[in-house]
């Protein structure tokens, strides 16, 4: 399961820890060791610093987004050991050692990942702000369960609040990856202009 | 600009991880660097010598125009000029462009140009005007440069120019199949000169093979690898991070702040008070956290302690407006808009039905999903010279950060660098600029570049929000079910004296045009509250109560609702005939027809279920739409189906079209739904999305939209897909259930979703 709640417009509020640790101050800027994309980094930071703004801001990993800061809207969604995490909620200090891949990492090598092909394919974005982390929540998803069901997608993507409303193509893009990851074919980086 | 080279050589170093994209985002920066050097020296050889550089594969590259110039090894920029903020024009308006030039749209690559009016006029968006406004000029743009290319052709092929044509980048001789490649070409064409506008042939629209695709958005590889650059995601060298904290009751100035305490905080570089200019939209009091990184700022701000002087701040209270509003329902309103006709002898003749309705809309936010934020970076002049400002914001209006930039802090034009960025949404929050003044100030206090975000509380409780109101609707209806006269007391908002932004009524607003008794008359409240443009301002609300109405209205007629708006469109006829922004009942009518025949109006449904039908024209767009949905016991709502009918002329992206019905459909349902911005003396009491509730995924609809692609000049599609979509809800969950929706949010009245 996520770390961080995937919410319904129904589901009530859950107080989040760090809010309450974080009026503990007094920390004197620990080092942290960070696993990111395959990488170590080591940083200075508050141990409750929230993993996502030791990505954008220490480590200038900026495709990972900031969008509500309570777990609620997805656009920090990230991989933690494999699981889809929200950046906004997961400290530092318990993020540390753990492997940890961002969106810049999910195509690999030369190869794009079967969300980043379908997503281009089906033309998702509008503004493109939550695109990042509907992607890792889906990828997250689709390595669980590659064959979803509508109803898979929906309570899995559930926690990822898309402002512009790019929902049904979100959702056809999901389907065209698993096709894609079922016939097992490689997606390359296009060359430049290659995506009409 | 030194400064923006080295942030990309570090971003690049940073993000060596992901390798499969350092060859794309290298070409994005360089290119956003680029436009940086055009910008200070538009035509010096030596800094396209840099860019060339940078850039392999833009070698040799000349400019035809401002907006189009070709490479030697054929490959096309086009400079898209206005912001990108989900609405599709930095593919749409190139794709115009890349069709009267004859280009193959796989060699065309798009940047993000200079703010520079001067050289790409006006820069702004919004009102869903892009595409008419520009339709035009994107066409000569393309024409112009293909003409120059046609008479290269001629020169280097010997061959008659009249009898060359372009297609998939290449001058063609059609009657000898000999062709010259557009990169072969591009020098010789660049040392023509520019082709007299009046001359220009232009495609004819049968020919097109472009405009009209579905064609993916231009920075989709960006997007979907994380390298696509907001501005939230903005880096300079030695910049540091800041929180700007202002009086949670608007307008609020700050007389006191634990500032000492604050500057000892894990992180933070300094704080300090800031005096406003008391305008909402440039810069209000505040207290500004600086620190070393967002984190750090964003919890320093929990520690903030301030008191604030409230005497002039806003005292507004939702529930007092409604019991004021409530009260002025019963009166006629203290402004008359349209008087026509004899409505009142109309609703007390005893042959007629006459019917009244209280509507109330409320207040919403704009949550963009990537919050208010702005890096600016202020330099004190040295050795006598002046200051200089350099900024990266995410903005529909450009120009206007010249304006404040100038009013406020004294700087003229050419001090000031602005770079526009992507918007994680907008629909019309980032018109106003006030998050660039703040960033500005906090930056010129530093002297030190300083990226402001605003935590999501501060941006949905210091919004421009959707204005809130009332409409009291009365009408009458005679023995044959028609309508025979209507009146509209409208309960608006003024800030300052002023209408805000979507409170207001016309005397051209439907019915009251196609009908002889009309009346409509307006009350105007007084509030502290900021408003300002929300996607379709006015007709959003307006909508929902006159189309809903109009369905009470065709009930009491015992009239089939489809019929009944027909019959009011009445024949074809265009109000003003040759504006596109006023009502045309024959596109009307069509697009009607068109969405209730889709969604099977008349047949048979399952059970349980109700279909809702609506129409509104706003925004040059003639938009119907009908809903399907069917309600439980327990008030769950669901949505099956939404079938939408438009007509906006000619589509330019059909991808991009798409998307922005399906969105509109969707806002409008969240919005519909579970959203509401209350207040309490002057203080909002939403701040995230924890009690201000957004539509999910399980919910949306299957949304079927169909296009009549008329004669009529193309025109936007950001905003007229939207206003519809509540009457259309409502109208069927009456059908469906007997229940009147006459408030939004439908959360309010006991629905879930
Ligand atoms: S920013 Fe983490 S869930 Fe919204
Ligand atoms: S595309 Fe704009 S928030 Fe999802």
């Amino acid at each position: 399961m996520p770390i961080g709640l995937p919410v319904g417009l129904n589901e009530p509020y859950a107080e989040m820890s760090w809010l309450a640790t974080m009026r503990t101050n007094g920390v004197t800027m620990p080092k942290f060791i960070l696993q990111v994309n395959q990488t170590t980094h080591t940083i200075d930071a508050e141990a409750d610093m929230p993993l996502l703004w030791a990505l954008r801001d220490l480590l200038s990993l900026v495709g990972t987004k900031y969008g509500c800061g309570i777990g609620q809207c997805g656009a920090c969604t990230v991989h933690l050991a494999g699981k889809s995490v929200r950046s906004c909620l997961l400290t530092v200090k318990d993020a540390e050692k753990l492997p940890i891949t961002t969106i810049e990492a999910l195509a690999q090598e030369q190869n794009l990942h079967p969300l980043q092909q379908a997503w281009i394919n089906q033309d998702v974005a509008q503004c493109g702000y939550c695109q990042t982390g509907q992607i890792m929540t889906a990828a997250a998803l689709l390595t669980e369960n590659p064959q979803p069901t509508d109803d898979d997608i929906d309570q899995a993507m559930a926690g990822n609040y898309c402002r512009c409303g790019t929902y049904p193509r979100i959702k056809s893009a999901i389907k065209e990856a698993s096709a894609l990851i079922s016939q097992n074919i490689q997606i390359l980086v296009p060359p430049e202009g290659d995506l009409a | 600009m030194n400064q923006l080279l080295t942030s990309i050589q570090q971003i690049l170093r940073q993000n060596s991880q992901g390798q499969a994209i350092d060859r794309r985002q290298f070409l994005k920066l360089a290119g956003v660097a680029g436009t940086s050097l055009l910008l200070i020296a538009p035509s010096s050889d030596n800094q396209a010598a840099n860019i060339n550089a940078d850039n392999a594969s833009t070698v040799g590259a000349v400019e035809l125009n401002a907006f189009v110039s070709i490479a030697s090894d054929g490959k096309i920029t086009i400079y898209s000029s206005n912001p990108e903020m989900g609405q599709g024009i930095k593919t749409a308006l190139p794709m115009i462009i890349a069709e009267e030039l004859g280009a193959d749209w796989t060699d065309v690559e798009v940047l993000q140009s200079p703010v520079d009016s001067a050289r790409f006029g006006r820069h702004g968006a919004g009102g869903s005007t892009t595409i008419p406004r520009t339709f035009d000029q994107m066409r000569q743009l393309g024409a112009s440069a293909r003409e120059m290319l046609l008479i290269a052709g001629a020169i280097s092929m010997e061959l008659p120019k009249n009898e060359l044509v372009t297609r998939l980048s290449q001058v063609v001789h059609p009657p000898t199949g000999n062709f010259m490649r557009f990169g072969q070409l591009a020098a010789l064409a660049a040392k023509q000169p520019l082709p007299n506008a009046k001359t220009l042939a232009y495609k004819k629209a049968e020919d097109y093979t472009l405009i009209g695709t579905s064609v993916t958005g231009v920075d989709n590889l960006e997007i979907t690898t994380g390298a696509a650059l907001f501005g939230i995601d903005t880096q300079i060298p030695d910049m540091l991070y800041a929180i700007y904290h202002k009086c949670p009751a608007i307008g609020g100035k700050v007389i006191n702040a634990n500032i000492d305490q604050i500057k000892k905080l894990p992180g933070i570089k300094d704080a300090f008070i800031l005096k406003g200019n008391d305008n909402v939209r440039e810069l209000l009091d505040g207290v500004a956290i600086v620190g070393s990184n967002t984190w750090a700022v964003f919890k320093a701000q929990q520690q903030l302690v301030v008191e604030w002087d409230e005497a002039d701040a806003s005292k507004d209270n939702w529930p007092a407006m409604v019991k004021q509003a409530e009260a002025l329902a019963k009166t006629t309103g203290a402004t008359t808009v349209l008087d026509k006709g004899k409505p009142e002898k109309q609703f007390t003749d005893p042959e007629n039905t006459t019917l009244e309705a209280f509507y109330e809309y409320p207040f919403v936010a704009h949550l963009c999903l990537e919050p208010m934020n702005c890096t600016a970076s202020y330099q004190t002049g040295t050795a006598g010279g002046k200051d200089t400002l350099e900024l990266w914001i995410p903005t529909q209006a450009p120009e206007r950060a010249y304006q404040v930039t100038q009013g406020l802090f004294d700087l003229d034009n050419d001090q000031v660098l602005i770079h526009q960025m992507r918007l994680g949404g907008s629909f019309g929050r980032r018109i106003y600029n006030e998050y660039v003044c703040e960033a500005t100030a906090i930056s010129k206090r530093m002297n030190a570049p300083v990226k402001l975000t605003w935590r999501r509380e501060d941006d949905i409780q210091h919004d421009f929000y959707r204005v809130g109101g009332f409409q009291a609707v009365k009408g009458a209806i005679n023995s044959n079910g028609q309508l025979v006269a209507f009146k509209d007391h409208f309960i608006g908002m003024l800030n300052n004296g002023k209408a805000v932004s979507g409170s207001r009524i016309h005397a051209t607003e439907f019915p009251a045009q196609n009908i002889r008794h009309a009346h409509i008359s307006k009350t105007m409240l007084e509030i502290g509250t900021p408003c300002g443009p929300w996607r379709a301002p006015g007709s959003n609300t307006s909508a929902f109560v006159i189309q809903s109405f109009l369905h009470e209205l065709a009930l009491a007629g015992k009239r089939d609702h489809l019929d009944f708006l027909l019959e009011l469109m009445g024949e074809p006829r265009w109000f003003e005939s040759g504006n596109i922004r006023s009502l045309n009942t024959g596109r009307a009518s069509a697009v009607i027809r068109l969405a209730a025949e889709k969604a099977g109006w008349g047949g048979k449904l399952a059970a349980g279920h109700g279909l809702g039908l609506a129409f509104y024209f706003s925004h040059a767009a003639h938009v119907a739409e009908v809903a399907e949905v069917s309600v439980d016991s327990a008030k769950k709502l669901t949505v099956h189906k939404v079938t939408v009918a438009v007509d906006v002329g000619p589509i330019i992206n059909m991808s991009g079209a798409l998307s922005q019905v399906s969105g509109a459909v969707i806002d409008g349902l969240s919005t519909m739904m579970g959203q509401k911005i209350t207040m309490q003396q002057g203080r909002i009491e939403q701040s995230n999305l924890h009690d201000y509730k957004v539509l999910r995924m399980p919910s949306v609809p299957i949304i079927n939209t169909h296009f009549i692609q008329s004669k009529y000049p193309p025109t936007g599609l950001g905003e007229p897909a939207l206003p519809p979509l509540a009457p259309a809800i409502g109208n069927a969950i009456f059908a469906a259930t007997g229940e009147r929706v006459r408030k939004m949010p439908l959360a309010e009245l006991g629905y879930t979703i």
